[in-house]
C-alpha cells in the first residue's frame, strides 16, 4: 500500500466537499474517479495532491505522513481537462520543464522528451508553439509532460472532456497503455460511466462528496451496493422503482404490473423494496425464463443504427429499453417489453443493496 | 477553494509590504500624530486633542472647497463614465482599426499631468489659444482667467480629454471579453441595439464599470497638478479643489496641525466613499 | 416552418479563394423537409459549424444559395430568416428571470402580454421548467440553461428551423441522456425543422431522422442512422459512426471473390468491384462473430464494457474487433472468426465500390 487516505475531510465554510474518507490505493494501479461535476472529484485530487489540505485527517505516502508536504515537494504531476500548456514555449520545451526544474543533463532531457514524443505521436510538432497544434494535440502535449517525468502521483482531471468523440476514443486506447508498468498511482476523473468501463481497472464512485463504493470497475457496474452508487454508474440511467415483494410476486407501484421473484432474491423477506434493472436488460423479446412483461405506451425512441433505446410510460413511470439491432416503435402506440427479473437489483428503504 | 499553503511566498511579497510601509503607512501615521498636536516650530509639539478636527469642520473656506470638489467629481463621473462607454461601444471589435484606435484612446494617459495642464493652458488662451480663439470667434465671450464659468468649463474639458480614455479601455476590454454567441442570440431573439446594451453588455460590463467609476472618483477627489497649472484655483477661488487647500494650507501657512486633521478628514472621506460603493455594487451581486 | 434547400452551397474564410483547399465548405448540396431532425456529424474543422452558420445566416456563402420554403434567404439577416438556435455554452440574459428569458423574443416582437404568458407557460410546462419561472435564470444548472436557451425559440410561432450547436457539451452524462430524449421527444411534439450538430455519433443518431456525415469541407454520406451504420458509403463513415467504428483491411478482389491475407472472405458487394485501386474491406464490430472454423486469429484483449465486451484480435497484421454480448463465450489466444456476408463491404479507395457517388 502507498498512498493512504485516514479520516480525510475538506471543509469550506458551512459546505463539506469531502466528507469523512479513507482509502487505500497500491503502487502501479489505475483508479477512475467516477461522479457527476461536482461530487468532488476534482477536490478529492487536489487533497491527495497536496494542492489542498484537508480540514481533518492525513495523508500517508510509502508510510510517510505527507499531509503537510506542499505539493512542490511531492512527485506529481497533473492533467486538466482545459489543454494547459506554456503558450510562450515550443512543445519540446513544453514537455521538458518538468526535467528543467530539476536541473536534468540536456542530452537526458533530450532523449527523455523524445520518448515520451514518440508515444504521444508529437515529434513532428516539437518545435510548435501549442497554439499552432489541434485541440488532440495540445491536450496530447500536456499528457506528455505529465509522464515524461518520473511521477510518483499522475491526476488526470477529466483530460478528454474537451476532445472530439473520435479522438477521445483513440486516447482511451492509448492512456492506459502510457501508464502500465510505470511505478505510479494513476487517478482519472470522468463523468461518464462508459469512459470508466473502457479503462477497466479500479473504480470509485462519489456523489456530493462521498466515495459510494470502490473495487474494481466491472464489478461495481454489475454489483453496486447501493442506489446511489448504481445511479452514478449506469450509463444511460439505470432503471429504479419501487415494488412490493410478497412471497414469490413482485407488485409495481406503478401500473399494474406483477412479476415473479428472481431465484436471487427468492431469501428476500417480504416487503417493500426499490429495484434496480439496467436497461439492456429491458428487451423488446423475451430472453430469459425469469422475465416480467412491461406494457406501455412509447415516450420516445433512439435508434443508432446498432441499438434501439426506447422510453415508455408504464402507470406514470417511464421505463428505458435498450436493445441490439433497430426496433422501430411508433410513438404514443402501446407495445410490451420484456424485464429480465433475474438481473434487477433490490435495495432496502435506506438504499442499500440486498440482494 | 485552491488555497495554498506554502508559506513562502510571502517572502518574496514582503519587499512590497516594505515599500508601502514606507511609502504609505509610515507617512500616514506621522500625519496622524500631526493633526493631534501643536507645534510652533523647533520641533516642539503639545497635545491638541481633536482642536484642529473642530476647526476644521467649522471652516467655511473649507466646506466651500469641499463642496466644489464634489461637484466636480459629479460633473467629471457624469460626463466621463457614458461617454467613455459610448465610445467603447462604438469602437470596432476586429480588423486593422482595431490596434489604431486603441493607440489613439491611450495617447491622453500617456501625457504627464503638468504637461496636461499647460497644454490646455495655452491652447485656452483667449487671445492666443486655438481653443479660446474659436471661442471668442464664434461670439461666445469666454476667458478662463477672469470668468469662473469659463474655468470651470475648461478644467471639466481637460478632465475628460485627459482621462475619459481611461474608462474606454476598461470598457472595451469588457465588451470584447463577451463571447460571440451572445450576441447571435440577442439577434435571434430579435433584440434591438437597445436591449442588447440593457441586457447583455451593461450586465457583463458591470465588475467593470464599478472599477471605472471607483478609479475615477479617487483620481477626480484628488485632482491636483493640472488645476493648479491650469487656473491656479482661480479666479478668486472658483476652482479652488481640496487638494489646492490643502496644499497651501500645509505649505502656505505652515500650519502643519490643520493641515495634517485636513489630510485625514481627505483620506477617510476617499476611502469611505469607494468602500460604500464598492460592497453596495458586490451586494447586489451575491443576491 | 419551412423546408430548406441548400443549392451548391461553397464557402471559404479567404477573401480571394482559388484552390479548393482553400474552401472550408466545398460545394454541399442538400435538401431538408419540413418537420424533420437533421444532424450535421463529423470531425472538428469539418465544415459543419460552418454549414449551421451559414444556414442561420451568421455568415454570407461565397457561392451557391440558400432557400427556405423556396425562397432565397442567402441575403437576409438571421433576424429576418426566423431561426433559432442554442449554442454550445448555455445563453442566457443573466439579470432576467426564467419567464422574462422565455418572454424575451416574444417582447422584442411586440407580441401582447396575455399571449407571452399564455405561450411561456405552455413551454415551460413542455421543458418542465414551470417551477422555476420566478427565478433568476443565473442560478440555474447547465441543463436548466439549455432548456431556456431552447425555449426561446420554441415560443416563438415564426420560427423556421431550430438550430443546435453542440448543445449537450457541458451538460453531465445522466442528464444528456435525459435531455437529448426530451429533445426527441419534443421534436416528435412540435413537428419544428431541427438541425443539429455534433461531433458525437450517438446524439446524431439518436436525435435525427437523417444525418449528414461530413469531413474536411464535404459531405461524405447523408442517409438515415440504419443506413449509415449498415453501410457506410466510405471509411471515413464506417470509422466516424460506431463505438468502435468499423473494421477496415487491406484486401485483394480475385473473379469476384474477396481476400485479407490470403483468406477467402465472401463480401456483399465484392462481384462489383472491379479490383483497381485501392481495395479495403470493412466490416462492423457487431458483424463478426466467433466461429468453428473460418479466418484465424489471435485473441489481444477483452474490454468488458458492461452489456457487452469488445474483442480485439489479431488477422495477421491487421486489428479486427468484434462485440461478444453478456454472457457470450470468449475463446483465449487462437480462434476462428466468420463475417456476415450481407454487412461486409469491399472499398475501393475509401468509396463503397461498385455504387455511384
Amino acid at each position: 500500500m502507498t498512498l493512504e487516505l485516514k479520516n480525510v475531510s475538506k471543509r469550506v465554510g458551512a459546505d463539506m466537499h469531502i466528507h469523512d474518507t479513507s482509502l487505500v490505493f497500491d503502487d502501479n494501479s489505475f483508479n477512475i474517479l467516477l461522479g457527476a461535476t461536482r461530487a468532488g472529484k476534482t477536490t478529492l485530487m487536489q487533497l491527495m495532491a497536496g494542492i489542498q489540505k484537508p480540514t481533518a485527517g492525513t495523508v500517508w505516502h510509502r508510510g510517510k505522513d505527507v499531509t503537510h508536504v506542499p505539493v512542490q515537494r511531492r512527485n506529481v504531476s497533473m492533467v486538466y481537462q482545459q489543454f494547459i500548456n506554456y503558450p510562450m514555449l515550443s512543445v519540446f520545451e513544453n514537455i521538458a520543464s518538468p526535467l528543467r526544474v530539476t536541473g536534468m543533463a540536456e542530452k537526458e532531457v533530450k532523449s527523455r522528451v523524445g520518448r515520451a514524443a514518440e508515444i504521444l505521436r508529437l515529434t513532428a510538432m516539437l518545435d510548435r508553439k501549442p497554439a499552432e497544434l489541434s485541440g488532440g494535440q495540445q491536450q496530447r502535449t500536456a499528457i506528455a509532460r505529465a509522464i515524461v517525468k518520473d511521477s510518483d502521483l499522475i491526476f488526470l482531471d477529466e483530460p478528454l472532456a474537451n476532445l472530439d468523440y473520435k479522438l477521445r476514443e483513440e486516447l482511451r486506447d492509448e492512456l492506459p497503455k502510457l501508464f502500465s508498468g510505470r511505478n505510479a498511482i494513476v487517478f482519472y476523473a470522468t463523468t461518464e460511466p462508459h469512459e470508466a468501463l473502457l479503462f477497466g481497472n479500479q473504480t470509485l464512485t462519489m456523489h456530493e462528496g462521498r466515495i459510494t463504493q470502490f473495487g474494481p470497475t466491472a464489478e461495481i457496474y454489475r454489483k453496486p451496493n447501493s442506489l446511489v452508487s448504481a445511479r452514478v454508474f449506469s450509463d444511460p440511467p439505470i432503471n429504479i422503482a419501487k415494488v412490493t415483494k410478497k412471497g414469490r410476486s413482485l407488485q409495481l407501484a406503478h401500473g399494474d404490473v406483477t412479476w415473479p421473484v428472481a431465484p436471487s432474491a427468492a431469501r428476500l423477506p417480504d416487503g417493500d423494496y426499490s429495484i434496480g434493472l439496467q436497461p439492456h436488460y429491458v428487451l423488446p423479446q423475451k430472453a430469459s425464463e425469469t422475465s416480467g412483461a412491461l406494457s406501455g405506451r412509447v415516450l420516445v425512441t433512439e435508434i443508432s443504427g446498432s441499438e434501439s433505446v426506447v422510453h415508455i410510460d408504464v402507470g406514470g413511470q417511464t421505463w428505458v429499453s435498450q436493445s441490439h439491432g433497430v426496433h422501430p416503435h411508433q410513438v404514443g402506440e402501446m407495445a410490451t417489453f420484456h424485464a429480465d427479473v433475474s438481473h434487477a437489483l433490490f435495495f432496502d428503504s435506506a438504499g442499500k443493496r440486498v440482494s | 477553494m485552491n488555497k495554498t499553503f506554502n508559506n513562502k511566498a510571502w517572502w518574496m511579497v514582503f519587499p512590497v509590504f516594505l515599500v508601502v510601509a514606507f511609502n504609505a503607512l509610515v507617512p500616514l501615521m506621522t500625519v496622524v500624530n500631526y493633526s493631534v498636536q501643536e507645534t510652533f516650530g523647533n520641533n516642539e509639539f503639545f497635545w491638541s486633542g481633536t482642536i484642529w478636527f473642530q476647526q476644521l469642520l467649522e471652516n467655511d473656506q473649507i466646506r466651500d472647497s469641499l463642496g466644489r470638489q464634489i461637484a466636480f467629481t459629479a460633473v467629471a463621473l457624469f460626463i466621463q463614465v457614458p461617454l467613455g462607454l459610448a465610445i467603447a461601444l462604438c469602437m470596432p471589435r476586429k480588423g486593422p482599426w482595431v490596434s489604431v484606435c486603441l493607440v489613439l484612446m491611450a495617447l491622453p494617459l500617456l501625457v504627464p499631468w503638468n504637461v496636461v495642464g499647460s497644454m490646455w493652458n495655452i491652447m485656452a488662451l483667449p487671445d492666443i489659444g486655438l481653443l479660446g480663439k474659436t471661442i471668442n470667434a464664434m461670439g461666445i465671450h469666454y476667458n478662463y482667467t477672469r470668468d469662473p464659468v469659463a474655468a470651470w468649463f475648461t478644467v471639466v474639458l481637460m478632465d475628460v480629454w485627459h482621462w475619459t480614455s481611461l474608462v474606454v479601455l476598461l470598457c472595451y476590454a469588457g465588451l470584447v471579453s463577451i463571447p460571440d454567441a451572445y450576441y447571435q442570440a440577442a439577434k435571434i431573439d430579435g433584440a434591438r441595439p437597445w436591449a442588447v446594451f440593457r441586457y447583455i453588455q451593461l450586465p457583463k460590463l458591470k465588475h467593470v464599470l464599478t472599477i471605472a467609476i471607483l478609479l475615477r472618483f479617487m483620481d477626480s477627489f484628488m485632482i491636483y497638478t493640472e488645476v493648479i497649472v491650469l487656473t491656479g484655483g482661480g479666479p478668486g477661488s472658483a476652482t479652488k479643489f481640496l487638494s489646492i487647500d490643502l496644499v497651501q494650507k500645509a505649505l502656505g501657512g505652515f500650519d502643519l496641525g490643520p493641515a495634517a486633521a485636513f489630510s485625514i478628514v481627505y483620506f477617510l472621506i476617499i476611502l469611505l466613499t469607494s468602500w460604500l460603493f464598492y460592497t453596495l455594487m458586490m451586494r447586489n451581486e451575491a443576491n | 416552418m419551412a423546408k430548406i434547400t441548400i443549392d451548391n452551397l461553397r464557402h471559404s474564410y479567404l477573401p480571394e479563394p482559388k484552390r479548393d483547399e482553400d474552401f472550408a465548405l466545398k460545394r454541399v448540396h442538400l435538401d431538408w423537409a419540413d418537420g424533420g431532425a437533421y444532424a450535421l456529424l463529423g470531425p472538428s474543422g469539418c465544415g459543419k459549424t460552418t454549414l449551421l452558420n451559414l444556414i442561420s445566416g451568421l455568415l454570407h456563402p461565397t457561392e451557391g444559395r440558400i432557400l427556405f420554403d423556396g425562397r432565397d434567404v442567402s441575403n437576409e439577416t438571421p433576424e429576418h430568416r426566423n431561426i433559432a438556435q442554442v449554442f454550445q455554452f448555455p445563453v442566457i440574459y443573466d439579470t432576467m428571470t426564467v419567464y422574462d428569458n422565455l418572454a424575451f423574443p416574444l417582447r422584442n416582437r411586440k407580441v401582447d402580454e396575455a399571449e407571452i404568458k399564455k405561450r411561456v407557460t405552455a413551454i415551460a410546462e413542455m421543458l418542465e421548467l414551470t417551477a422555476t419561472l420566478s427565478k433568476r435564470a443565473s442560478g440555474l444548472t447547465a441543463d436548466g440553461k439549455q432548456k431556456i436557451s431552447l425555449g426561446r425559440g420554441l415560443v416563438r410561432s415564426d420560427v423556421n428551423v431550430i438550430m443546435f450547436d453542440e448543445p449537450l457539451t457541458v451538460i453531465d452524462p445522466h442528464l444528456k441522456w435525459q435531455l437529448r430524449s426530451k429533445l426527441k421527444e419534443l421534436q416528435h411534439r412540435i413537428r419544428r425543422t431541427m438541425i443539429y450538430v455534433t461531433h458525437d455519433q450517438t446524439e446524431a443518431l439518436t436525435f435525427a431522422d437523417q444525418v449528414v456525415v461530413m469531413n474536411n469541407g464535404e459531405v461524405v454520406q447523408t442517409g438515415t442512422p440504419i443506413e449509415l451504420f449498415e453501410k457506410p458509403k466510405h471509411i471515413f463513415v464506417g470509422h466516424f459512426i460506431g463505438s468502435p467504428g468499423m473494421n477496415v483491411m487491406p484486401c485483394q478482389v480475385r473473379g469476384g471473390k474477396a481476400f485479407v491475407e490470403g483468406h477467402a472472405v465472401a463480401a456483399d458487394n465484392a462481384a462489383s468491384s472491379k479490383g483497381s485501386g485501392r481495395l479495403e474491406l470493412g466490416i462492423r464490430p457487431e458483424f463478426v462473430t466467433f466461429a468453428d472454423k473460418g479466418l484465424p486469429v489471435d485473441v489481444v484483449k477483452v474490454s468488458d464494457i458492461g452489456r457487452y465486451r469488445v474483442v480485439d484480435t489479431r488477422l495477421g497484421e491487421n486489428s479486427v474487433k468484434l462485440i461478444v454480448p453478456e454472457g457470450g463465450a470468449i475463446p483465449e489466444g487462437k480462434a476462428h472468426l466468420a463475417f456476415d456476408k450481407a454487412h461486409t463491404q469491399i472499398y475501393s479507395d475509401g468509396w463503397l465500390a461498385g455504387e455511384a457517388r
